[in-house]
């Protein structure tokens, strides 16, 4: 039997009795880039929070690559979204990637050369090294982005999730990071990506996800992104969408 | 030798109170410091009242349990969908009216003076010494307040990775396995344990000025969090001995004048600060426009 990368079986959230997610089951194969896709609401951000067990699940279980996520904790990495922190915080943008480390250090280990030689390492590779000493505040929207991706990748894990990393990024950092998430892909692991943009669905993921409170289909982008099964997630407001899926991939 | 042990009182405080007050201000939750030097009022009265002497170990106790039920209770009535500047309002009201009811109905027969303990009596602190099989080891706040200070620093030192994440990105924080909520009571503990220990000094009212106002300048001074934290300590250390001369001076509050003298140098940074200051960024919008131009 095949363990994978992250399956969710009947997973149930829920805010204030308002149910977010809606018995959500689905698995993700290994080695892919993942989009998951739908309209504001449908849940997309709550999955992922839901799944590294920052917000309660109603029901449900969640286990990533065969095991409950505390054990997993070190072979996943994470990407929250760029507004929800504090970039005025007194700190640069080496340190924040040192932060990446931390959950490898244990309760009292302190960072040290070892963890400075890979968060310079993880900034060098999102074309940020120059920037190392920078305080966050001075950093633009796609560097400060940038500083969050080289944070995961410091996390050196198996299985990432990013929630929205090409919001209010400039073309350079997004193809940037695309080109980061292709490396990674490339180094056998699993990039789960909360994504906004349909026009670039096809050029980036391989397999998609499409929630709507519910799941309304998961698999191949090729076999999934449809102008069917858009048009559930999203309903009829967005007419337009269907173009984005009649057209083959590459020309949009 | 009262100068002395006034002004290593007033620093201590400011020690402690910087400390904890960087990760207060970071973490956006200055009021909630507010509202546990407070609420931890009928902490001390009940302590009192149970004990009947101002014996300060329970009195600590005492109060860090009502400051942890302060924390709790604010957080609950966020979570119950209230805001969380009313939240914070109605819980430290409430426990420090409670507070005042308790001290005032038993003013008549217990030594728990109210304006003392709202606004301290620094100058009384040498009066109270304490002694251990008949030696004077010095004033026994100064002793409190140092055993403070030292729990405060090897907590903070021991988890600065913790705290330092818990306050950045908590999301993160969590999602590597760091106990988040722990960490927040842990802060609230500790803010709680200062704030009493700190009171008989300073007061109830002006540990909020020791816990904010240096912490606050310190951010306008650095970048770095843990040059934050120095700054922190020292800006407080030079509000103690300023505010104590001046307070000679004027013969004025002690308490009164040291959270002046932070407020001066709050004001001087505001304006002055090479990286945040108004005149530093007056500066560099005048060398903008020059480029520009």
């Amino acid at each position: 039997m095949t363990t994978y990368p992250l399956e969710v079986n009947r997973l149930t959230v829920a805010y204030q009795k308002k149910p977010v997610l809606n018995s959500v089951s689905f698995q993700i194969p290994s080695g892919k880039l993942i989009g998951v896709l739908g309209p504001n609401g449908a849940g997309k951000s709550t999955l992922l929070k839901a799944v590294l067990g920052l917000i309660p699940k109603v029901e449900g279980d969640v286990s990533i690559f065969g095991r409950p996520y505390r054990e997993q904790r070190k072979s996943v990495g994470y990407v929250p979204q760029r507004e929800s922190v504090d970039w005025d915080f007194p700190t640069n943008a080496l340190d924040v990637v040192m932060m990446g480390r931390y959950g490898h250090l244990g309760w009292f280990r302190r960072p040290g050369a070892k963890e400075r030689d890979i968060a310079m390492e993880c900034l060098g590779k999102v074309g940020m090294a120059d920037y190392a000493g920078r305080q966050i505040s001075q950093l633009s929207g796609g560097q400060q982005q940038r500083v969050f991706l080289a944070r995961a990748l410091a996390q050196s894990a198996n299985l990432y999730f990013m929630d929205e990393p090409f919001a209010g990024v400039d073309a350079t950092t997004e193809k940037a990071i695309i080109q980061l998430l292709h490396e990674l892909k490339d180094q056998g692991k699993t990039v789960m990506v909360v994504h906004h943009d349909l026009s670039t669905v096809q050029e980036y993921f391989d397999h998609i996800l499409l929630l709507n409170g519910e799941l309304v289909a998961a698999g191949p982008t090729k076999d999934i992104f449809t102008p069917n099964h858009l048009q559930k997630t999203y309903g009829g407001r967005i007419a337009m969408l269907q173009d984005f899926a009649a057209v083959p991939a590459g020309q949009v | 030798m009262a100068d002395f042990w006034i002004i290593l009182t007033g620093t201590l405080v400011a020690a402690t109170c910087g400390v904890l007050g960087c990760f207060l201000v970071l973490r956006k939750m200055a009021m909630v410091g507010d509202a546990i030097s407070h609420s931890v009022l009928p902490g001390i009265a009940i302590a009192f009242l149970i004990s009947g002497s101002r014996d300060s170990i329970l009195m600590l106790a005492g109060a860090a349990v009502l400051g942890l039920i302060t924390v709790f209770l604010i957080q609950s009535l966020q979570n119950g969908g209230l805001q969380s500047d009313a939240s914070i309002g109605i819980v430290f009201t409430a426990l420090f009216a409670i507070g005042v009811i308790l001290i005032s109905r038993n003013a008549a027969h217990i030594d728990l003076d109210l304006d003392c303990v709202l606004f301290g009596e620094i100058a009384y602190v040498q009066w109270d010494t304490l002694i251990i099989n008949g030696y004077d080891m010095g004033p026994a706040a100064v002793w409190l307040l140092g055993g403070t200070l030292l729990v405060v620093l090897i907590v903070i030192g021991l988890f600065y990775k913790q705290f330092k994440l818990c306050a950045f990105d908590p999301a993160l924080a969590a999602a590597v396995g760091i106990p988040v909520a722990l960490f927040h009571y842990l802060l609230m503990g500790l803010v709680s344990l200062s704030t009493v220990a700190s009171f008989e000094s300073v007061g109830a009212i002006l540990v909020v000025g020791m816990l904010i106002v240096p912490a606050s300048t310190a951010y306008l001074l650095t970048d770095r969090l843990s040059v934050m934290l120095i700054y922190s300590v020292l800006i407080g250390a030079a509000s103690s001995i300023g505010g104590y001369y001046a307070a000679k001076w004027l013969d004025a509050s002690i308490a009164g004048s040291m959270i002046t003298v932070a407020g001066l140098l709050f004001v001087l940074a505001f304006v002055f600060s090479p990286l945040h200051g108004l005149v530093a960024r007056y500066h560099k919008r005048r060398s903008l426009k020059a480029a520009s131009a």
